[in-house]
């Protein structure tokens, strides 16, 4: 599929979804509620495909965060990036995609670990990098840690 | 500096007709032994692990000077040779081998990150900043990574610093 | 101790075990719980984090000039192709290309990169699976390729080589003729790395049908590389994203469709064949010219989100840029090929025994540095 059927695969889906394609590829963003159905969509459909989940990540943009997911379909060789907004950065809530590429699992631990966001029904939510009893969340851009010294 | 020579036992030998008589003193006698073998527990823990490989390979090959038992346990080992970051969900780990390793014990930090947290990561949240926050360090050995010929190098200045010990006597009480 | 875990029994009769993070044959800071009944495994859970550097936030600080050099610290057995990746990115961003003899030069230095680092997985795998051998024989190789890495990049493992425009210097003028030899000496020698492990009978029962990894499976772990490759899965970047020039250069992607430790293992050896026919085929065509394209002393990206990926030793390395304008980076995001692999260890060695869990370590070639970051 070109990126234009793509795009109004997902209009018929999604009404509100913009575009970007400033980029390499193409974009769009989405509410963080949304995310599920469109995603399960994406992997079943038939014209679409996209079985490879190649990055999966989330970017703090201080007022809100937004999760990024890199999609690529093996059969199709299309790409897409999907951008789910989550506006409440301080309980920030979003579904799980591990049921749909396995790969999620350790990726959203990550994203867990470092932003804070939660994963609903993800099957195993722990920490993955630092200890437990870690608190904040290193990456966002307002954590402070006094060992590290401003620049 | 001849190397044959530093492996000479230290002390006097008379040659008698069925066979010698070595003279030393005690001290001498152990260091001298401790320091032509000692075994390391290898802590590897990134980049400078494959540097500390490549001094075991056939080329730089550490086994001429007596190290080529390492081994990644603390059983029955000298000397650990801390080879790369130190995070801080690691160091209790290291100090627990650390302690498990039976006296007396020597440590080598090998890399810049072992001596001051890292060529760029000592200004994160999660590195320590150098290992010597954990466990005490005999020699340093700089670099990122160090070559093994440094690394050699920090291993003989070692021996050179067990050489120099001493466990009887008065010097012995003072070091005490 | 909470953090290490204790070794347990839970209710049913499983019995739990911690490997690692200090472990002899997990290579690296690698910290496996393992849920056991009697000798077969019904769980493995990784616990990551030991060399958890924060590389990510780090770069936040640095600018698009010095990020670069900590990225040969994550997967340092593939310094130069992580280091070329963060180049191609930023060069993305910037909208320029590297030079035709910079491009040539970054190849040559991937592949005699890639070897080196498949070198020591070999000499590695063997050392794990009992034979220490393999070890030495493989470190003569790889002392060779280190020597041309020191005399034109003044580096033997973290060379910091590549730059935003091109490599940071010109090659040496012996580089050439070295080369030249150690391709040489690796061919002649490539067969005496068969002799001493492939055939070996021990060798062959610990890794023919262990660790199997289905084509489906591996595509949902987002599994890469030679683990992936093994699988079945057609996952060259530099075939499906050619990238520096890889599409004028001829050489195959090895694929083989077992999925066992067997599979990642040939798949690999066969690999070395196809760099040094990479290498051959571009040694005397480097074309003259600059090393490297005029930037600017400090390097601001326009703002917006870049995405470049290469194929590591190991698979797939993305690094996601995000700009805001700024002299340097918003948010870096490197989707690390260890990563995902290791997140299909679970699946593999499920119902495997203990001893088979080594040899699946071993073949998926981990990094744990890339993993943690
Ligand atoms: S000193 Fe350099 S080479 Fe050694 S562990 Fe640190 S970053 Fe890696």
């Amino acid at each position: 599929m070109t990126n234009e059927e793509i795009k109004l695969f997902i209009s018929a889906h999604i009404p509100a979804a913009t575009f970007d394609e400033s980029g390499e590829f193409l974009n769009v963003i989405i509410a963080s509620e949304e995310l599920l159905p469109i995603m399960k969509e994406l992997r079943s459909n038939r014209d679409l495909e996209f079985d490879y989940l190649f990055c999966l990540t989330c970017i703090d943009w201080k007022d809100h965060l937004m999760m990024v997911y890199h999609l690529l379909s093996k059969k199709h060789r299309h790409v897409i990036v999907i951008k789910a907004k989550i506006t409440d950065v301080n309980d920030p809530q979003i579904e799980t995609v591990c049921g749909i590429w396995k790969t999620a699992e350790f990726h959203e631990r990550e994203v867990y670990d470092l932003f804070g966001v939660k994963f609903i029904n993800h099957p195993d939510l722990r920490r993955i990098f630092l200890m437990d009893d870690w608190e904040g969340w290193p990456l966002r851009k307002n954590y402070v840690d006094e060992n590290m010294i401003e620049i | 500096m001849d190397v044959s020579e530093k492996l000479i036992f230290p002390g006097q030998k008379h040659e008698t007709a069925d066979g010698g008589i070595l003279i030393t003193k005690l001290d001498d006698a152990i260091n001298w032994a401790r320091a032509n073998s000692l075994w390391p527990l290898v802590f590897g823990t990134s980049c400078c692990a494959i540097e500390m490989m490549s001094a075991a390979d056939a080329k730089y090959d550490w086994s001429r000077f007596g190290f080529e038992v390492a081994r990644a346990t603390p059983r029955q080992a000298d000397l650990i040779i801390v080879a790369g970051t130190i995070v801080m969900k690691m160091a209790p780990v290291l100090k627990r081998l650390y302690d498990q390793m039976a006296d007396p014990k020597y440590v080598i930090a090998m890399g810049a990150c072992t001596i001051s947290g890292g060529p760029f990561f000592y200004n994160t949240y999660s590195v320590v900043k150098g290992v010597d926050h954990v466990i005490p360090v005999d020699v340093y050995v700089p670099g990122c990574p160090p070559r093994p010929e440094a690394l050699l190098h920090g291993m003989i200045a070692l021996q050179e610093k067990i050489k120099n010990e001493h466990y009887f006597g008065k010097k012995a009480e003072k070091d005490k | 101790m909470s953090l290490l875990g204790e070794d347990i029994v839970t209710e049913d009769g499983e019995f739990v075990i911690n490997m690692g993070p200090q472990h002899p044959s997990t290579h690296g800071v690698l910290h496996l719980k393992i849920w056991l009944d009697g000798e077969t495994i019904k769980r493995v859970q990784p616990h990551l984090g030991y060399i958890h550097r924060s590389i990510e936030k780090m770069s936040e600080n640095l600018s698009y000039r010095n990020f670069i050099f900590a990225t040969s610290r994550m997967d340092y057995l593939s310094a130069h192709i992580n280091n070329e990746a963060c180049a191609l990115c930023v060069e993305k961003g910037l909208q320029i290309e590297a030079t035709p003899r910079a491009q040539v030069i970054r190849i040559l230095m991937a592949e005699l990169t890639r070897l080196s680092s498949h070198q020591l997985w070999w000499g590695c795998t063997g050392l794990d699976l009992g034979a220490v051998t393999p070890f030495f024989y493989a470190f003569r190789e790889r002392e060779a390729i280190m020597e041309i890495m020191e005399e034109t990049c003044g580096a033997r493992l973290t060379m910091n080589y590549m730059v935003p425009g091109g490599v940071m210097y010109d090659i040496h003028p012996n580089f050439q003729k070295r080369v030249k030899d150690v391709m040489k000496q690796i061919k002649n020698n490539l067969h005496e790395y068969f002799e001493i492990l492939t055939g070996n009978v021990i060798f062959e029962n610990r890794t023919k049908g262990v660790g199997y990894l289905s084509k489906e499976d591996a595509i949902s772990y987002g599994v890469t590389g030679p683990t992936g490759r093994a699988s079945g899965v057609s996952c060259d970047v530099r075939k499906w994203f050619p990238y520096e020039g890889y599409d004028k250069v001829q050489f195959d992607e090895i694929l083989d469709n077992c999925g066992d430790c067997y599979a990642r293992y040939m798949v690999r050896m066969k690999e070395m064949d196809q760099s040094v026919s990479i290498i051959e085929q571009l040694i005397d065509n480097i074309p003259e010219g600059d090393f490297q394209t005029k930037t600017k002393n400090v390097i601001k990206l326009p703002k917006g989100e870049f995405y470049q990926r290469v194929e590591t030793a190991r698979g797939e390395l993305g690094v996601f840029i995000v700009s805001d304008g700024a002299a340097s980076p918003y948010r870096i995001k490197y989707r690390s090929p260890n990563f995902s692999n290791l997140s299909a260890i679970d699946h593999m060695a499920r119902g495997a025994k203990i001893g088979d869990l080594i040899a699946i370590m071993a073949t998926l070639d981990l990094v744990i540095p890339d993993i943690d970051r």
